[in-house]
C-alpha cells in the first residue's frame, strides 16, 4: 500500500556539514526545491580543526515526508551525518529572542515585572523602552512575546531553535 | 607520481588524463581559452568540438551511458554554462555520470556582472549531483579528482567543476588522483545479510510474482544485469523492465514480459497490478510506471533494492528495503538462494504463467496495416529485422516515436539502449548518437527521431560530418509532435493547439546541405531498400520516413489511472468518460 500518513508532525533535525562556501544554499534549495517545510533554521561552525558546521532545521511533515527529507539531506555531497532529535528522543532545545518594548508609566513597570518572573536579562534601556534578552524553549519565548503585545512591543528579532542530544552521545 | 607544479590550464589537462578520460565534447569561449591552448599543445586527449554545448552534454550522456564511463564536457562561462543546464538536469534524471567544466570570470570579477559571467555554481546547484568552484589553483587538482569520484560512485550523477580563468593562469601543485580520497561521500554499496535472507524467503515463497529492473541495473553494469538474468532463470519468475532498464534482461527471453508503464504492455502491466510480490531492483517507482498512486499493485508485497536511500520509500511504500549496489545485492542473493536450495512453488507459479500467456494472446502491440502509408510501428519492426547480428546501438529523441521504438526494437544486452526517460527531453538522440559513435566507431549507431525532435539540436550534423561519424537519423515524419497530439485528442477535445509541425525543411535536402547522405520513403515498400541503404553508406544519413498522422501510442494507461484501466486501441473509448480531474493536472 503506499502514502502511508497519520498527520502532520514536528520534528527537529541536527545536520553536520563541511564548513564550505555554498553548503547553506544547499540545503535550503534542498528544502524549497521540493516543497518541504522549514520552520526554522539556524547554522554555525561548530568545529574549526574539522571545518564543520551545524544546521539545525524544524520542519514538518507526514512520517514518509520526513523520513524522505532526512535521506535527501544525507545524500548531499558535504553532508557528514543527519539525526532526528525529536525521533531519537531525549534532547535540549533552545532559542534566543531580543525583544524590545516601549511603555510608559503601569506598562512599563509591569513589563519590567514580567521579564523578571520569565528571568529576561535588560540589555538595552532608555526612559521609553527597553531591550529584552531572553533565551528558553520555543514557547516560553512565545508566551512571553504573547505577554509583551498589549505592553508596548515594537520589534523582536530570534534565532530559530538550536538543539542537541541529552546524554554522552554525539552527533 | 609525486606532486608537480604547473599552471591550473595544465592541471585540468593532467587531471582529466589520470582519470582515464579518452574524449571531451566542448566549445570554446573566452574563459576556456586557457584550456585550449593545452589540449592544442598534447596529443593525448581527444576534443569532439560540438555546434551547442546541450549537445556536449548530451554526447557525453551517451558516450558514458554506452561504455559505463564518466563522460566529460567543456564548455565557456556564461551561455556557455547556462546552455549546458538542460543536459546536466537530463543526467541528473536520469544518473548518468558527467563531470562538467565551465568556463568562469576571474575570482576578482565573481559577482560584478563581468562579461559572460553566471552564477554557474548557483543555477547548476539543483541541477546536477554535486559542483565545486576552484577559488584557488592549489585546490584545482583535488576537486577535480572529487568531482570524478561524485559522479561515478553510489547513484550516479553529473558534477560541474567552475574554473574561474585566473585560477588556469595561475601556478600550483597538481595532486595526483590516488592522494584524494573524500571525507563525507560514501555511500552504502553492500546491503545487510539479514535482509538479504529475508528476501530471498519472500521471493521463494511468492505465488504471482514479478521482476521489475530499471535503470539501476545498467548503471550497475554488465555483471550486475548478468546476475539479474541468473536470479530470473534460477527462480523462473516473469520479469519486465522500465525505459531505462531495457537490454538489462534479453528481450528474446520467454520470460520477459516487455516495458511496463504508461507505454508499456499489456500483460507487464496487469502482472505489476496482480502480483503478490514485486521485487525492484534499480527502479525508482516512476509516474510513467506507476500510475495512479493510490490503486498502484493493491495487493502485493514490494521488495526494493537501490543504492540511493532517498529513492526508497519515496512515493510507494515497500515492504523490504535492501540499500545497495545492484550487482552485489544480486550476488548475495543468489548465493543465499543456492545455499538454501529454495525452491519456488511449481503448481503456483505455474497458474501465473498460464494466466500471463492468456494475457499475452491480447496482442496488444498489434497495430493496422496498410500497403499504402507507412505505419510507424512498421517502420520499426523493419528497422530491427535489417539490423539483427549488427553491433547495433540506439539513441531516441523524445514522444511517439520513443514510445514505439521501446516497443518494437527488442535489445538483448545493456548499454546499446540510450534515450532520454527521466527528463524527456527533445534533442537529445542526435548529440547522444555522436557519443555513442565516437566510443564505437565501428558500430551501427541510430538515432530514432520525430521530425520536430530533431530540428532541436540539428546543427549537430556539422559535427558528425566533421568528426565522420556515420550515425544514422531515422526520422518518422508524421508532421505533428505526436505524444503532444495524442494527448490534445485524448484530453483536450481534439484542439490540436500548436501540435503541428508547420514549414519543414525537406529533410534529404537538409542532409545534402550538410554533406551528408539524404533518404526518403513515403511508401511502405520503399521501407526495406531506404533501411539497407542507410545501413549500406559509411557517411551520416537522415532517413526521412513520412508515417501516418494518426497513429496513436497503445496501450496507453492515462495519467490518473490505475494499470488495469489501460487502453488498448483507438476503439477503447474510456468508459466513464475523459480523464479525471486528478488526471488532467498531471503532466
Amino acid at each position: 500500500m503506499s502514502g502511508s500518513s497519520s498527520g502532520i508532525e514536528k520534528h527537529t533535525i541536527a545536520v553536520l556539514v563541511d564548513n564550505e562556501p555554498g553548503v547553506l544554499a544547499r540545503v535550503i534549495g534542498l528544502f524549497s526545491g521540493r516543497g518541504y517545510n522549514i520552520e526554522s533554521l539556524t547554522v554555525a561552525e561548530v568545529d574549526r580543526a574539522h571545518g564543520l558546521s551545524r544546521i539545525t532545521v524544524v520542519t514538518s511533515g507526514t512520517p514518509m515526508i520526513i523520513e524522505q527529507i532526512k535521506a535527501q539531506l544525507g545524500r548531499l555531497v558535504p553532508v557528514h551525518a543527519v539525526r532526528d532529535l525529536t525521533q531519537e528522543g531525549a534532547h535540549v532545545e533552545r532559542e534566543l529572542a531580543l525583544i524590545k518594548v516601549a511603555g510608559t508609566g503601569d506598562k512599563r513597570i509591569e513589563s519590567l515585572r514580567l521579564a523578571d518572573i520569565f528571568r529576561a536579562r535588560v540589555v538595552d534601556s532608555t526612559i521609553e523602552s527597553f531591550v529584552f534578552e531572553m533565551t528558553g524553549s520555543t514557547e516560553k519565548l512565545n508566551a512571553f512575546i504573547n505577554l509583551m503585545e498589549p505592553l508596548g512591543l515594537i520589534d523582536v528579532s530570534r534565532t530559530g531553535v538550536v538543539a542537541i542530544s541529552r546524554g554522552a552521545g554525539r552527533i | 607520481m609525486s606532486a608537480a607544479a604547473m599552471p591550473g590550464a595544465e592541471m585540468v589537462i593532467k587531471a582529466l588524463v589520470d582519470q582515464g578520460v579518452d574524449v571531451v565534447f566542448g566549445y570554446p569561449g573566452g574563459a576556456v581559452l586557457p584550456i585550449y591552448d593545452a589540449l592544442f599543445k598534447q596529443n593525448r586527449l581527444r576534443h569532439i568540438l560540438v555546434r551547442h554545448e546541450q549537445a556536449a552534454v548530451h554526447a557525453a550522456e551517451g558516450y558514458a551511458r554506452s561504455t559505463g564511463k564518466v563522460g566529460a564536457v567543456l564548455v565557456t562561462s556564461g551561455p556557455g554554462a547556462t546552455n549546458a543546464v538542460t543536459g546536466l538536469t537530463d543526467a541528473l534524471m536520469d544518473s548518468i555520470p558527467v563531470v562538467c567544466l565551465t568556463g568562469q570570470v576571474p575570482t576578482h570579477l565573481i559577482g560584478n556582472d563581468a562579461f559572460q559571467e553566471a552564477d554557474t555554481t548557483g543555477i547548476t546547484r539543483p541541477c546536477t549531483k554535486h559542483n565545486y568552484l576552484v577559488k584557488d589553483v592549489n585546490d584545482l587538482a583535488r576537486m577535480m579528482h572529487e568531482a570524478f569520484y561524485v559522479a561515478r560512485t553510489g547513484r550516479p550523477g553529473p558534477v560541474v567543476v567552475d574554473l574561474p580563468k585566473d585560477v588556469l593562469f595561475a601556478t600550483g601543485t597538481y595532486t595526483p588522483p590516488e592522494s584524494v580520497t573524500h571525507k563525507t561521500y560514501r555511500p552504502q554499496t553492500v546491503p545487510d545479510a539479514a535482509r538479504i535472507a529475508a528476501a530471498v524467503e519472500l521471493i521463494a515463497s511468492a505465488k504471482r510474482p514479478v521482476f521489475y529492473g530499471g535503470g539501476g541495473l545498467v548503471n550497475s553494469g554488465e555483471r550486475a544485469c548478468a546476475l539479474f538474468q541468473e536470479l530470473a532463470r534460477l527462480t523462473g519468475y516473469p520479469v519486465t523492465l522500465t525505459l531505462m532498464g531495457l537490454g538489462a534482461y534479453p528481450a528474446s527471453d520467454k520470460q520477459f514480459l516487455g516495458m511496463l508503464g504508461m507505454h508499456g504492455t499489456y500483460e507487464a502491466n496487469l502482472v505489476m497490478h496482480g502480483c503478490d510480490l514485486m521485487v525492484n531492483v534499480g527502479a525508482r517507482f516512476d509516474d510513467r510506471v506507476t500510475g495512479k498512486l493510490a490503486a498502484f499493485s493493491p495487493g502485493s508485497k514490494k521488495i526494493h533494492v537501490d543504492i540511493d536511500p532517498s529513492s526508497v520509500n519515496k512515493n510507494v511504500s515497500v515492504d523490504l528495503a535492501l540499500i545497495g549496489d545492484a550487482g552485489e545485492t544480486l550476488a548475495e542473493m543468489i548465493k543465499v538462494w543456492k545455499a538454501k536450495r529454495a525452491k519456488p512453488d511449481a503448481k503456483a507459479i505455474g497458474a501465473w504463467w498460464r494466466q500471463i500467456d492468456e494475457w499475452r494472446k491480447r496482442d496488444c502491440l498489434r497495430y493496422q496495416k496498410s500497403d499504402r502509408i507507412i505505419k510507424p510501428q512498421y517502420a520499426l519492426e523493419r528497422l530491427y529485422a535489417l539490423t539483427r547480428g549488427r553491433d547495433l546501438y540506439v539513441t531516441t529523441e523524445v514522444g511517439q516515436h520513443q514510445m514505439w521504438a521501446a516497443q518494437f526494437l527488442k535489445f538483448e544486452a545493456p548499454r546499446h539502449w540510450m534515450t532520454s526517460g527521466g527528463l524527456g527531453t527533445m534533442g537529445y538522440g542526435l548529440p547522444a548518437a555522436m557519443g555513442v559513435q565516437v566510443a564505437h566507431p565501428g558500430a551501427l549507431v541510430i538515432d530514432v527521431a520525430g521530425e520536430a525532435s530533431i530540428l532541436m539540436n540539428i546543427q549537430e550534423m556539422s559535427t558528425v560530418m566533421q568528426y565522420r561519424l556515420p550515425v544514422k537519423v531515422f526520422i518518422l515524419n508524421n508532421q505533428y509532435m505526436g505524444m503532444v497530439r495524442q494527448w490534445q485528442e485524448l484530453l483536450h477535445g481534439g484542439r490540436y493547439s500548436e501540435s503541428y509541425t508547420a514549414s519543414l525543411p525537406d529533410f534529404v535536402k537538409l542532409a545534402e546541405a550538410f554533406g551528408a547522405v539524404g533518404l526518403r520513403a513515403t511508401r511502405p515498400d520503399e521501407v526495406d531498400s531506404v533501411i539497407k541503404e542507410m545501413i549500406k553508406v559509411d557517411k551520416p544519413v537522415i532517413v526521412d520516413v513520412v508515417v501516418d498522422q494518426t497513429e496513436n501510442c497503445f496501450p496507453m494507461i492515462p495519467s490518473g489511472a490505475a494499470h488495469n484501466e489501460m487502453l488498448l486501441g483507438p476503439q477503447d473509448k474510456q468508459t466513464e468518460g475523459p480523464v479525471s480531474e486528478e488526471g488532467m493536472v498531471l503532466v
